[in-house]
């Protein structure tokens, strides 16, 4: 693999920095004010997330379409018309997007359309790709099952075919946003018999409003109704909602969540960070400012330096994008780095902060208004949302470094 | 952006990374470090003759006119491979300080003979204090017959009982301001009033408490100016923080290595140990760690390359990589077991490495205070 060597260089391109300007120049204008305020994200938690709560979908949703209109929501589809989107001007897009807590995209423009436009057929593509380029669907993950988490492959919700449909029978669990999104993007069993429990398994698209489908929410620990329990009961869809082929779903599957953990939260690190190195300038703790005490100065720095860290994997990811060079394990660690920092930054914060960390929303004591009472919690999300630490581990350890599987 | 080396740079390391393997294997290693001098003439002149002590250098000196991101090249494979000698100690401490500070004198009459790897540097900043700041020069540079003359003590300092010339950091002012009044003298190694001791290290790494008593440094040997020499010193400590994060990073990638390679042979309960969840969670961690190292240091690397400001980015890096190869030394060894324990296998070589290059040229402590300042705190 060549390419054109130059001298080692980290610096961005002035068409790189002119992008950067001109996203961040569109986001202020077009969040709605007091997003920032209003927003509660805490960076890499998974379960206070914009895109996945009922009072913010019209927002979202009114984002998306601008987003759309702009392309901006299909950047770097292959084969996409329009202009040529890099990774590094994906990536950088993506940094400024998290830093104003902004959704960048949802989970049919970030997932499924990379899956559809790898593995779908020409038709699929045709019905699918434009209204999710135009911001006008969403998918929720229609993954995990009550006994198929991180073993997702003994999912059980089957899928029987009748004639020209499949019909649905069993339920989902951890479903984020499956209460504001349009569709269900689900991997169930159609092949009962398979040898491997892996195999046997289709990826499919299910309309919210097809008959037999019923959501019930989940309250996470955060107070806060993210994700749901969905079921299905002689659910009905056309076959030409499968992505792909037949019984291929898990392989479709392996890249669809490469997608999904790659999207790193960058620019939320950067935002949090900020807030709390004001906040311990402007905090008086026996008569000196926190940032004058040794270990509160310690800890920030140790926690600068590991968001540094996240930095680094997430620009040498998008460099290696634009190289052609493809690491398996590159989602895994962005995701397990990114993750366990999310909650040394929580832990950080807590402990900066002790004891008005705990302080909730709706206090007026409270710093950084509740956040950091929130990121303790949402952190733990992090840590076992969108495949486990340990799954990442797993995946980093065999995939990567070629160690043997159990068996 | 682009965040590969370039093809020489490549070529150098892979050349780099043979060639240590090949003249420096670890029972050569084992035998440096306990001995006196700590490195072999023979292999010195070999890596002369390579052009390494001159990849730093302009042509006019005798180098080969590259720059400070292919010495992080070497410096990491020197580090995979462990390469004990004074090349840090003159590279670093004394080639670097003296290009960018010297006179024109200076550089004719130091530079060459680096090149040629005919004479050995080091630089004497560390006291009995411990510290790395300007407060912490005490050692004292008088006036006395045209020149100076130095008392106080040194401590660990590299390679000084074997280094021709040591650059010794001495205050000639006494002020206000600790950073005001800091002059560095290019002092013989073996002038009269030096008294070297070699200390004994956990890494085996010789580092030397040098007693100056009353050691007479002409005006000519002074590098830079007199009273101005702190900048010469902040310079230097940063690049060579950075370049032993470098060496640091080469530790942890052979300890990974190492490691993974065992887990992957070593069968208990009928299969190998890698199989197990802890021990591939513990690779994960280690393989995280090594990237994210490798990756924080050559942005600072390349920005001290570039002469852009990397106060910032050389303290993090210095600080990770620290802490994180102390972390995957340990990790390494738990993998091994026992058979780690021994001094037949290799692994607490670069586990001990890993601790004296933690804390060198400043420790994450201290290094986290550099980043708190440069954060506004």
């Amino acid at each position: 693999m060549a390419w054109e060597r130059s001298d080692m260089d980290f610096r961005f391109t002035d068409k790189e920095l002119a992008w950067r300007d001109e996203v961040e120049e569109f986001i202020k204008r077009e969040l709605p004010p007091r997003w920032a305020e209003d927003s509660l994200s805490w960076p890499g938690g998974y379960g206070i997330i914009s895109i996945f709560e009922e009072h913010l979908k019209d927002a979202c949703r009114d984002l998306w379409r601008k987003l759309g209109k702009k392309g901006w929501l299909s950047m770097g589809w292959p084969g996409w018309p329009g202009e040529k989107y890099t990774h590094t001007k994906r990536a950088i897009y993506g940094d400024i997007m998290s830093y104003y807590g902004a959704p960048a995209g949802n989970i049919a423009t970030g997932i499924g359309a990379g899956t559809i436009i790898m593995f779908g057929s020409e038709q699929m593509k045709k019905e699918w790709l434009p209204k999710i380029a135009d911001g006008e669907l969403s998918f929720w993950l229609a993954y995990s099952e009550p006994n198929a988490g991180s073993d997702l492959a003994s999912l059980q919700t089957s899928a029987v075919e009748d004639g020209d449909d499949l019909v649905i029978n069993g339920s989902k669990i951890w479903g984020s946003g499956a209460h504001v999104s349009d569709c269900a993007w689900m991997v169930v069993r159609t092949d009962p018999r398979a040898t491997k429990k892996y195999q046997g398994i289709t990826m499919l698209i299910v309309p919210n409003d097809a008959p037999g489908i019923e959501i019930r929410p989940l309250i996470n620990i955060c107070g806060i109704h993210s994700f749901n329990e969905v079921f299905f009961d002689n659910v009905r869809v056309s076959k030409k909602n499968i992505v792909g082929e037949m019984h291929q779903g898990w392989y479709y599957l392996m890249v669809a969540l490469g997608f999904e953990r790659l999207a790193v939260p960058l620019g939320g690190f950067r935002r949090t960070l900020e807030q709390l190195v004001r906040y311990t300038k402007e905090t008086m703790r026996n008569g000196k400012p926190l940032s004058k005490d040794p270990l509160v100065r310690s800890r920030l720095a140790d926690i600068a330096t590991k968001i540094e860290i996240v930095g680094k994997f997430y620009w040498q990811i998008a460099w290696k994008g634009d190289r052609g060079i493809d690491s398996e394990t590159d989602a895994s660690i962005a995701k397990l780095v990114s993750t366990e920092i999310s909650k040394d930054l929580a832990f950080a914060a807590m402990d900066i902060m002790s004891p008005y960390g705990q302080l909730a929303t709706d206090s007026k004591w409270a710093p950084l208004a509740g956040r950091v009472q929130l990121g303790y919690l949402d952190c733990i999300s992090a840590l076992v949302g969108a495949g486990t630490n340990e799954i990442q581990r797993n995946i980093i350890a065999q995939r990567g470094l070629g160690l043997p599987r159990g068996k | 952006m682009d965040l590969s080396f370039t093809e020489e740079q490549e070529i150098l390391k892979k050349s780099a990374h043979d060639f240590l393997a090949k003249e420096c294997p670890k029972k050569l290693v084992k035998e440096l470090d306990e001995s006196e001098t700590g490195y072999s003439p023979e292999l010195w002149k070999k890596m002369a003759d390579l052009g390494w002590m001159g990849s730093v250098l302009p042509e006019e000196y005798g180098g080969s006119g590259g720059n400070y991101l292919d010495l992080i090249v070497l410096l990491e494979e020197m580090g995979y491979n462990i390469l004990p000698g004074p090349f840090f100690s003159t590279m670093i401490l004394g080639a670097i300080p003296i290009l960018q500070a010297g006179t024109e004198a200076q550089k004719q009459a130091y530079l060459p003979v680096i090149a040629g790897g005919e004479k050995i540097f080091t630089m004497a900043l560390t006291e009995p204090s411990g510290k790395y700041d300007a407060a912490a020069v005490t050692v004292k540079a008088t006036p006395a017959g045209g020149g100076y003359v130095i008392n106080g003590v040194k401590l660990f300092v590299p390679d000084a009982h074997i280094a021709d010339y040591i650059l010794c950091v001495a205050r000639t002012k006494d002020g206000a301001d600790p950073e005001d009044g800091i002059t560095v003298f290019i002092v013989d190694g073996k002038a009269p009033g030096i008294k070297t001791t070699l200390l004994m290290t956990l890494a085996r790494d010789k580092q030397t408490e040098v007693v100056f008593d009353n050691v007479k440094v002409g005006k000519d040997r002074i590098l830079g100016e007199v009273d101005k020499g702190w900048a010469i010193v902040k310079d230097t400590l940063r690049k060579a923080a950075v370049a032993k994060a470098a060496e640091l990073v080469g530790h942890s990638q052979a300890a990974l290595e190492m490691a993974v390679s065992y887990a992957k042979e070593r069968v208990q309960f009928g299969r190998p140990i890698g199989s197990f969840q802890a021990i591939q969670h513990y690779c994960a961690n280690m393989l995280t760690d090594v990237d994210g190292a490798r990756y924080i240091t050559y942005e600072a690397a390349w920005m001290l390359a570039e002469g852009l400001d990397a106060t910032k980015q050389a303290a993090m890096a210095k600080a990770w990589v620290g802490d994180a190869s102390r972390r995957v030394t340990l990790l390494a060894h738990q993998i091994f077991g026992a058979v780690g324990f021994t001094m037949e296998l290799d692994l607490h070589l670069y586990y001990r490495r890993a601790l004296a290059g933690a804390q060198a040229f400043g420790d994450s402590d201290y290094q986290r205070e550099i980043v708190a300042q440069a954060i506004g705190l």
